[in-house]
């Protein structure tokens, strides 16, 4: 078996491409992504960006927080041409790493909207997850739950389900909170949320989903994608679970929900760059979009590609303008907070 | 007068190559601690930096509960490995009762199945929302309030599947001592008027307590470098702080002071494992190694004796792979098809490589002690122990760090000297892997190495050496055969390891190369349990074999009687 190509024979092959450009042709094109998503439907994206540039791309996916060590210790050298988070502050923080390069480009910047990607350029928002409520039809009333300051209000005492707050993805919504309303309002907001937990945080979004189905709880908060999957699941428990629950959009009301984004920039050192920015213009053309929406479920970032029939069916939704990268810069001290307020 | 001089020359030649040998023996058993250590220390360096607060803060918060927490894991896994592991070594080896020559390999197969698996597969059939409760809520009209359900999302739970999935290292290690024992030191016990249970408290565990001190001291430092399990069930440790606080906090010197923590436990293990041999040789007492007739239990205590060590196959090995197999029904994984035997592939071959290289090695550790006894080499002895407890998550940090200045050292150097730097030789490679497999691993395959030498007594060699043979005769065809179940041991032990090991691959992998383990353990991230337990379950698949092909050793040694005389 053969693992990676030796850097010997990668060296060797850019030593060519100097010395005999009438080779370039002839040489197979690749980049080199490191991916922190884990989407089966991400295949179809990938072969279909090789199918139509004969880019072929070599992928390490792992967690976000490996990659950029990873990232880190290889240095000038890394081999990373591309890096792919499925979370803001990750992305941001690779960037306050040094470990990306900005990227002008018109077609990026007119079809993402502007809170959405990096000011400078150095990343970009390419599908969006809305941080819902998911709470039981049976139990709650219209409109009894409307925002996520709501999730620590005493009256909902052993109803809320939630998970750790080592989820990046309630690491990032808290640091929304933050840049709402403050860390003394965010403090007290957090130990509001732990007194009203159902049970300690544990499992993953759709443990809080089921939980709620089973009368766990009565409000699950998730990413819309895991509901979502649920919705459509081919098994009748599934549908069953599903069918228990009702979508809250929170804080239609005033800032408008919370969502993250799956994010893409161009690694600091990468030696196939034309390779890099020709990916991550195809990401944003509506066949990618449309992979995003109907391969996992996620919100299209591109004006006129419609999410899937099943979650377009929840309505549309106001969503909070803040730029990823102020609730990314604030999750170290979001952690913080929830670790102050017993948020395990 | 030619007589008279002909011994002298002999003698003379002997000599210099014993201390030769000796030598290298001492430098290699040095460089292997080195590698070993090298990307601990990388990651220790920097707890000398001042760091951006975040220890205050974890001091202010956090702290005492991970070190409750840690100790807590500490004492409820090692007592029940303990009880488990011994219990039922001692059973399985020492009487006979129906059913026991299966469960002495049954009772070594929960050590396929991963523990943030078994994690999965418990929360998924005993939550809330599981079929368990919603079965009895169903069946009996309860709600919510109206019936108690054990919960298992806690430190409690947490080290009941640890302890399932980790007592085969005892079990293993106790149940090789035992069939070990010299007949005749039992056989006089009995002979002075000791009945055979006093007979096994009294001379028979002291004896097997190396081994047995060996295996808990593995379970111990496997539990303390989990992290997928404690970190689905809710509990806050040290290894989990140490992820968070890196990654999440982005302080890498508190992860490192944090870490520097967490090794001061595991020189708790070391040095309770060290204590455990102190001055004792267990090579000593008769040569006779007839099996000692096994006691054939009155029905009462058989059927006792059965379910005794049923139970933990029961809840470590059978039901968890019922849940994996109904969640399989449910659904299995999409890519079960080439890639998936790529994924196969990738583990079984990684596994094996591992397995050989950390054996050679723990028996170069190991025979450095025994043939070059000293400061120096006790100090790599224990250096080689330390890796096994840290996180992999650390330890790949480490390696990245470590390899990642080598390449770049390299680079430089060939950059100025030739013209054409060399980018990166080892960062990304298997290379890279095996190395991390090494730090992290070699513990496991030192014990039973470590434990299989103390049993050979110095008497062999010295009388081998008096008969003209060197230290490598004596190795080859003496110390060969009757270290065969140790070595055998190792490797499994190692083999095993490698093939559920996630963290270390993750971080340090090659492009496209993924393998069971990662599969799985992305498809539970992504919460899809049900397409997650078909990985599972061929890692489990794949992991019987080992079992098997031991458990055939063991029993063919056995019905020889055991060592050659």
């Amino acid at each position: 078996m053969t693992f990676a190509p030796t850097r010997r024979t990668l060296l060797g092959g850019a030593a060519l491409l100097v010395a005999s450009p009438a080779l370039l042709r002839a040489q197979t094109r690749t980049l080199n992504l490191y991916s922190s998503r884990h989407y089966d439907t991400d295949e179809a994206l990938y072969s279909d960006f090789t199918k139509q540039t004969g880019i072929t791309i070599n992928r390490v996916e792992a967690g976000e927080d490996p990659l950029l060590a990873r990232m880190q210790s290889e240095g000038a050298n890394s081999p990373a041409d591309v890096l792919i988070t499925v979370d803001a502050g990750r992305i941001e923080k690779a960037q306050s790493l040094g470990l990306l390069q900005p990227f002008a480009s018109e077609a990026l910047a007119s079809r993402i909207p502007a809170n959405l990607r990096d000011p400078d350029g150095n990343w970009f928002g390419f599908s969006t997850r809305a941080r819902v409520f998911l709470v039981a039809r049976d139990k709650v009333a219209e409109g009894a739950i409307g925002s996520y300051e709501d999730l620590a209000d005493p009256k909902w005492k052993g109803k809320v389900l939630i998970r750790s707050s080592t989820n990046v993805y309630n690491q990032s919504l808290t640091g929304s909170v933050l840049a709402a309303h403050g860390p003394e309002k965010t403090e007290a907001w957090a130990r509001g949320v732990v007194a009203n937990l159902a049970r300690p945080p544990r499992g993953g979004d759709s443990d809080q989903i089921r939980a709620a189905a089973a009368g766990e709880g009565d409000i699950a908060v998730s990413n819309t994608y895991y509901f979502a999957r649920l919705v459509v699941s081919s098994k009748p428990e599934d549908r069953e679970v599903a069918a228990k629950l009702r979508v809250v959009f929170p804080n239609q009301a005033d800032r408008g929900t919370h969502v993250n984004i799956s994010a893409a920039g161009i690694a600091r050192h990468a030696k196939n760059i034309d390779a890099a920015k020709a990916f991550l213009e195809y990401l944003a053309t509506p066949s990618a979009q449309r992979y995003f929406a109907f391969g996992n479920n996620e919100y299209p970032v591109v004006a006129g590609v419609e999410p899937p029939p099943h979650v377009a069916a929840w309505g549309t939704f106001k969503v909070d303008p803040l730029n990823a990268r102020v609730f990314a810069r604030n999750n170290a001290e979001a952690l913080k907070i929830m670790d102050r307020a017993g948020w395990k | 007068m030619t007589d008279a001089f002909l011994p002298a020359p002999i003698t003379a030649r002997m000599r210099p190559a014993h201390s030769a040998g000796r030598r290298a023996l001492l430098a290699g058993a040095t460089a292997v601690a080195v590698l070993v250590s090298v990307p601990i220390l990388a990651v220790a360096a920097s707890v000398l930096q001042r760091g951006d607060g975040a220890l205050s803060h974890l001091v202010q918060t956090v702290l005492g509960e991970i070190i409750l927490n840690t100790l807590g894991l500490m004492v409820m896994v090692g007592a029940g490995t303990a009880i488990i592991g011994v219990g039922t070594a001692w059973l399985v080896t020492l009487c006979r009762f129906p059913g026991s020559r299966q469960l002495e390999w049954m009772l070594l197969l929960p050590l396929a199945m991963p523990a943030y698996i078994i994690g999965y597969a418990y929360t998924d059939a005993l939550a809330f929302a599981g079929p368990v409760q919603s079965g009895l809520r169903a069946l009996f009209g309860w709600g919510r309030a109206d019936y108690w359900f054990p919960d298992i999302h806690n430190l409690p739970g947490v080290s009941l599947m640890l302890t399932l999935v980790l007592y085969p290292y005892v079990y293993i290690l106790a149940r090789a001592a035992f069939l070990d024992q010299s007949t005749c030191v039992l056989e006089a016990a009995r002979t002075l008027g000791a009945n055979p249970w006093a007979a096994c408290l009294r001379v028979g565990l002291p004896m097997a307590r190396p081994a047995i001190a060996a295996g808990v001291a593995l379970a111990l430092m496997e539990a303390l470098a989990d992290f997928g399990t404690v970190q689905y069930f809710g509990v806050t440790t040290f290894t989990t702080t140490i992820y968070r606080t890196w990654f999440g906090l982005g302080d890498r010197v508190a992860a490192s002071q944090l870490a520097t923590g967490l090794l001061a436990f595991v020189l708790v293990l070391v040095v309770m494992e060290f204590l455990a041999r102190r001055g004792r040789r267990f090579g000593g007492g008769g040569r006779r190694h007839r099996m000692l007739a096994p006691l054939q239990l009155s029905a009462p205590k058989a059927a006792a004796a059965a379910v005794a060590c049923a139970l933990p196959v029961l809840l470590g090995f059978v039901l968890p792979v019922i849940a994996l197999i109904r969640l399989h029904g449910d659904g299995g994984d999409p890519f079960f098809s080439e890639r998936f035997l790529t994924f196969a592939r990738n583990s079984f071959l990684l596994a094996g490589a591992a397995a050989l290289i950390v054996v050679t090695a723990a028996t170069l550790v190991a025979y450095a002690g025994r043939l070059a006894p000293g400061a120096a080499t006790t100090a790599a002895l224990r250096v080689a122990s330390i890796g096994y407890a840290v996180p992999g998550t650390v330890i790949a940090v480490g390696i990245l760090a470590a390899l990642g200045a080598a390449d770049h050292g390299l680079d430089a150097w060939t950059r100025a000297t030739f013209g054409q730097g060399t980018g990166l030789l080892l960062s990304g490679t298997a290379v890279a892997l095996l190395y991390a497999y090494l730090v992290r691993f070699l513990a496991v395959a030192t014990g039973p190495v470590e434990s299989g030498l103390h049993k050979i007594p110095g008497s062999l060699d010295a009388a081998a050496r008096t008969l003209g043979a060197n230290a490598g005769k004596v190795a080859v065809a003496i110390h060969a055969p009757m270290l065969r179940r140790s070595l055998l041991t190792a490797a499994l032990l190692v083999f095993v390891d490698v093939l559920k090991e996630l963290p270390a691959t993750i971080i340090v992998r090659p492009f496209n190369f993924d393998t069971l383990a990662i599969r799985v353990y992305n498809l539970a991230a992504d919460e899809r349990l049900a397409q997650a337990s078909t990985g599972a379950l061929v890692i489990v698949a794949i992991g019987i074999v080992p079992v098997i092909l031991l458990t055939r050793m063991i029993a063919r040694d056995t019905r020889r009687g055991g060592r050659p005389d």
